[in-house]
């Protein structure tokens, strides 16, 4: 019986080795007392102000700095910050004047220089910042992002500082709602630090916000702590925030449950059909300014010739919204009625009406819109997007079953996934593809505007499907020189108008904001970026 | 020896050089990475063009790649996009994959051997068909479905292990991915050295050993398992490349920043630096360990030698 003794042998030892394991963790639950532990990515640039465009890097922006305006978290309105005022007489020249105060973590204090000097490094295109078209409505940005050859300028034209804590913006067209702008990340001031230590600071940024970089490894994750000097009113509740960076949502989600990660600001989609199970209340599901779109290919004219816009919005209403987002999404999407998102409020020209008819799943009308329009393209219609994140896979198919339904002519759509997202992005933005394909699109400020201009304006920088149309630019035009708000977004709604009589993109859902959080914490609320308001957490 | 060990050593020099050719080709045909930079918005062309001229993309094919291996013999491995030096990639998620890596090996070895000795000295009976069975179940049994089984079992539903690795990945915590990585490697090495065993359990050697009196444990591991662990010993040699490079999946489920994330990062990002020069780091642990196992074949069997 000697083998049988081996073996009780090697299921003692994986026996033992398991139970040194469990004394070596699992028992505390979440992280230290007071701070809050949450679940991050890697983000995919230098933490910069002007170098960061996605989530990731932005969650960190958010709690180290603030800029001259910010963004109610709740309601997305834009309210000063750092700036006392913002005045102009004419929508295109502006003065700033700062509040006295304020000074970054190292103890600089935050001046009208700091603003000026950031800006002209983000616009600069030697410092290959991804934001840098964010300052293109500043006069000089040519001289310094010049779209071929060297700057000629190292400075831009349009920004002066008066005095330590003003300064003037000349833009080079009339833009009203430009203050509105300024919330975004990309504006947020700098300190000297970042100019003469570039490395030292990219590896523990100093900023401004409610919190410092306590210590930062890259690819690992970055411990964040509340800075009692900050100046400002909206002072960290909690004593800092751990960000961990997760390799897979899937795995942060095991975390919270089994009480090893206090916060996850991404709920997998595999888990939603348990979440409200295993969180009940401590799962967020709100708006974002997020709208993913199926966007026509209208550089290539069998797509754009006359009649097709019957046929765009008859694709259009062969699918069914809200099966596909109940189903696939269980309802962390919303069906799409516009093409701005909710997350804007009606006040900010959100208006559930405006696509109408064309986004109601209706198939005998769509049969009947796609003949009358000369039918699909060689009678067949195929949709791209990459496939490697967010389920669009599975949505895909859902969406083509729901068209092939409707027509009743056997398969004619079909799917094209893409492998990777920079693939994805290589073909959509070398104008390759011949068929409609996903465009998603996050906002960067919560305005209309944003929501239509840079998609839809002629030779807008993502209009990728070359939407031209006179009349919704000479709408667009005015509507940015309207100094009164509320007709301003009178005249971006009627420019949204010709988008549904055209529809060269079809609006599919609005993206929510996910998350979910352990017992300790309270006060969690997404912001209209998605991105978790850390401040406001209260930690028992 | 060591001239056969020069030899291989030289022989290492073209498969190395084709090896990072073939991939560098295969990154290059994923296409420009500089488009998804910039996420969801249009890459702002002159930003755009200057991140390639940096990084040297707006070059042809073969002249990125004599650049890039150029560097390589500097030691400088490129730069990921998040601003990090390849290398400094590596210092960190090389020693966790390790090891992991380790940890696996060894409870193939230790588990996977006793488990195929036990079977075939009792070829036939209840606990050989048991071994059998089992075995081939952790076979077809996908890694990721054992990985997040076990996970949830352990981890979150009775709690005796922690269900994810912290980032310093000690030793004590890499001991449940270890498993869910050695498994179906495991289950080969079991079933390996049953049916070596139980071939040679009627070789002459054995019978006249067991005839001299010498004692059952003896027997067993100076004559028997000496012999039939060359065909184990292979296996193992190339598992150990074969589990670094493909501890992706296992690394993602318990978040383990190591060799697999990284790649899987770089894979995701179109970043060649990065997965250029990881799998040129695991090209070389693969030629080193069937090395380490041709030199082994002759401490195993002095029948074998080698010019």
């Amino acid at each position: 019986m000697r083998g049988a003794t081996h073996a009780r042998w090697a299921a003692a030892a994986v026996a033992v080795a398991l139970a040194a394991t469990a004394c070596g963790g699992g028992s505390d639950s979440g992280g230290e007392a007071g701070i809050v532990s949450s679940s991050w990515g890697d983000p995919q640039n230098p933490l910069e102000p002007a170098n960061t465009n996605e989530v990731q890097g932005g969650k960190v922006l958010d709690m180290l700095f603030r800029g001259l305006v910010r963004y109610d978290p709740a309601t997305g309105e834009a309210q000063n910050m750092l700036a006392e005022r913002i005045e102009t007489q004419d929508s295109q020249n502006f003065t700033v004047t700062l509040k006295d105060g304020w000074t970054f973590s190292n103890g600089e204090p935050v001046t009208a220089q700091s603003f000026v000097d950031a800006w002209n490094y983000g616009a600069d295109v030697r410092n290959k910042q991804n934001n840098a078209p964010f300052f293109s409505d500043i006069a000089g940005y040519d001289d310094v992002h010049p779209s071929s050859g060297d700057p000629t300028a190292t400075a831009m034209k349009g920004l002066v500082v008066k005095d330590a804590k003003t300064f003037t913006v000349a833009l080079d067209k009339k833009f009203s709602t430009w203050p509105d702008t300024l919330g975004y990340q990309a504006f947020s001031p700098l300190p000297k630090a970042f100019f003469t230590d570039h490395a030292a600071w990219l590896d523990k940024p100093v900023g401004n916000g409610p919190y410092t970089v306590d210590s930062y490894t890259k690819g690992t994750g970055m411990k964040l702590r509340r800075w009692d000097g900050y100046p400002g009113e909206d002072k960290a509740v909690n004593d800092g925030v751990d960000l961990k960076v997760y390799t897979d949502n899937n795995t942060a989600y095991t975390d919270l449950i089994s009480g090893n990660l206090d916060l996850v600001d991404d709920i997998p989609a595999q888990q939603l059909k348990n979440v409200k199970n295993d969180l009940g209340d401590r799962y967020i599901n709100q708006p974002a300014l997020i709208i993913q779109t199926l966007t026509f290919p209208l550089y290539d004219p069998q797509w754009s010739k006359p009649g097709m816009e019957k046929v765009r919005r008859g694709i259009s209403m062969a699918i069914n919204r809200d099966e596909i987002t109940r189903q696939i999404f269980r309802e962390t999407r919303t069906p799409a009625k516009d093409w701005t998102s909710p997350a804007l409020g009606e006040k900010g020209g959100f208006n559930p009406a405006l696509c109408g008819d064309a986004c109601t799943y209706d198939p005998a009308a769509a049969k009947q819109l796609i003949q009358e329009g000369g039918g699909l393209p060689g009678g067949k219609v195929t949709l791209t997007s990459n496939v490697d994140t967010g389920s669009h896979r599975d949505w895909m198919d859902a969406v083509c079953n729901s068209i092939n339904n409707a027509l009743g002519e056997g398969p004619v759509c079909t799917v094209n996934p893409v492998g990777t997202f920079a693939d994805f992005r290589n073909q959509q933005s070398s104008y390759k593809l011949t068929g409609p394909f996903r465009s998603g699109w996050q906002a960067d400020y919560p305005l209309i505007q944003n929501f239509l201009q840079p998609l839809y304006y002629t030779g807008a920088s993502s209009n990728y499907g070359k939407f031209s149309d006179p009349q919704f630019d000479k709408l667009v035009d005015e509507a940015n020189q309207e100094a009164d708000p509320a007709q301003a977004i009178a005249k971006f709604q009627d420019a949204e108008k010709i988008l549904a009589a055209q529809m060269p993109s079809i609006p599919l859902w609005y993206q929510n904001g996910s998350a979910g959080y352990a017992e300790r914490l309270s006060d969690v609320a997404l912001n209209q970026f998605s991105v978790p308001v850390y401040n406001r957490i209260k930690v028992s | 020896m060591g001239r056969y060990v020069i030899r291989r050593l030289l022989q290492m020099i073209p498969v190395f050089i084709g090896s990072t050719f073939l991939i560098f080709i295969m990154v290059y045909a994923l296409g420009d990475p500089v488009a998804a930079l910039f996420g969801d918005k249009a890459p702002d062309p002159a930003t755009a063009a200057r991140i390639r001229k940096d990084l040297y993309l707006d070059r042809p094919l073969w002249e990125q790649y004599l650049h890039y291996m150029g560097q390589i013999f500097q030691g400088d491995f490129g730069t990921a996009f998040n601003g990090q030096p390849v290398t400094e990639l590596m210092a960190s998620a090389f020693p966790v994959t390790l090891r992991l890596t380790l940890v696996a090996i060894t409870i193939e070895i230790v588990v996977g051997i006793t488990l195929g000795v036990v079977s075939g000295l009792r070829r036939g009976r209840t606990i050989d068909t048991t071994l059998l069975v089992l075995t081939l179940v952790v076979i077809s049994v996908p890694t990721f479905v054992t990985g997040y089984l076990l996970q949830y079992l352990l981890g979150v539903k009775w709690g005796w292990v922690r269900p994810t690795v912290s980032p310093d990945a000690p030793l004590n915590e890499l001991i449940l991915p270890g498993i869910v990585l050695a498994l179906v490697s495991l289950a080969y090495v079991t079933r390996l050295s049953r049916t070596s065993i139980a071939e040679n359990t009627k070789a002459d050697y054995v019978r006249t050993a067991v005839a001299k009196g010498l004692p059952r444990h003896r027997v067993i591991t100076r004559h028997l398992l000496r012999n039939s662990l060359i065909p184990v010993v292979t296996f193992i040699g190339t598992d150990i490349g074969a589990l670094m490079g493909g501890a992706i999946v296992t690394e993602r489920i318990f978040n383990i920043h190591g060799v697999g994330y990284q790649l899987y990062q770089g894979i995701l990002r179109n970043n060649s630096p990065t997965v250029v020069g990881f799998v040129t780091i695991l090209v070389i642990v693969f030629l080193l360990a069937n090395l380490l196992v041709d030199l082994l074949y002759a401490v195993l069997d002095p029948r074998i030698r080698y010019a």
